[in-house]
């Protein structure tokens, strides 16, 4: 049998690639889709925590977190496409008119 | 036994995480993510998580994926030339802080990892999620919804072209 600590190091290291991705990358896209990365790692140390204390609360919060997720997917990108109408561009270092 | 399928289904998963950082086009970054969310699923199967493994599929892999590639087809991306952060040294310190944060963060689950003890009969199905989300659950599950709400108006406000000046609104 597969232990926990197998499963939890797997979602840490999905996290990890996300945070690198929000740091490293400079296109709106790809910064939202490692965002979503997070999430589902953040979902699977949720299913594993579940799973170990054998209570169906982890598994309700992965719902939750499925809902809020599609609906940012949904306000996110049409921030997104707005920008690019706007701007030509989803560079977001070419979004910085709030920059001090 | 349950190793056989956890090790192909890790082994995709951080692939694919990779490919999601690394790939140059986002429409690559993209199916990138769509094997992670795949991978995940197959995790949520060995744990016992039957329903969120279907839900996974039908919202990640059917909704939010599909929603990012026609995003990326409306976009036209044009081929970005080189490097070109505002913030010197940021990818450098990117990498750094991010294996840092690794360590602190394996260092934090481990300590709370355990065994596993064998599931109970009905766990993670449909009926046993659906009895806690409308009893235990019940007031954000509703909260929920407004925020589904939510979700759907201001999709249609971002959506919808701005009104031309002087119009009636």
């Amino acid at each position: 049998m597969v232990p926990s600590t197998a499963y939890l190091a797997l979602s840490a290291l999905l996290f990890t690639l996300g945070a690198v991705g929000v740091l490293t990358r400079r296109n709106a896209l790809i910064i939202f889709m490692s965002v979503e990365l997070m999430l589902n790692s953040v979902n699977l140390a949720f299913v594993t925590f579940a799973r170990q204390h054998l209570s169906i609360d982890g598994q309700v919060a992965v719902f939750f977190v499925l809902v809020v997720a599609a609906v940012e997917v949904v306000v996110g990108l049409g921030l997104i496409v707005n920008i690019f109408r706007s701007r030509e561009t989803t560079n977001i270092d070419d979004v910085d008119l709030l920059r001090g | 036994m349950e190793w056989v399928v956890f090790i192909p289904a890790a082994a995709l998963a951080i692939a694919g995480g990779i490919g999601v950082i690394a790939a140059r086009q986002p429409v690559h970054s993209a199916i990138a993510l769509l094997s992670v969310l795949a991978a995940l699923a197959v995790t949520y199967l060995v744990l016992a998580a039957q329903f969120i493994a279907a839900l996974q599929i039908i919202i990640y892999a059917g909704a939010i994926v599909v929603l990012f590639l026609f995003v990326v087809m409306l976009l036209q991306f044009r081929a970005v030339a080189g490097p070109a952060t505002k913030l010197p040294r940021q990818r450098a310190a990117g990498f750094v802080f991010g294996a840092l944060y690794l360590v602190i963060l394996l260092s934090a689950v481990l300590a709370a990892a355990g065994s596993f003890q064998p599931a109970p009969e009905g766990f993670g199905t449909a009926q046993q999620i659906g009895e806690s989300l409308f009893t235990t659950y019940l007031l954000p599950f509703e909260l929920a919804s407004i925020i589904l709400l939510v979700g759907i108006v201001a999709a249609v406000v971002l959506g919808s072209r701005p009104a031309p000046p002087g119009g009636a609104g």
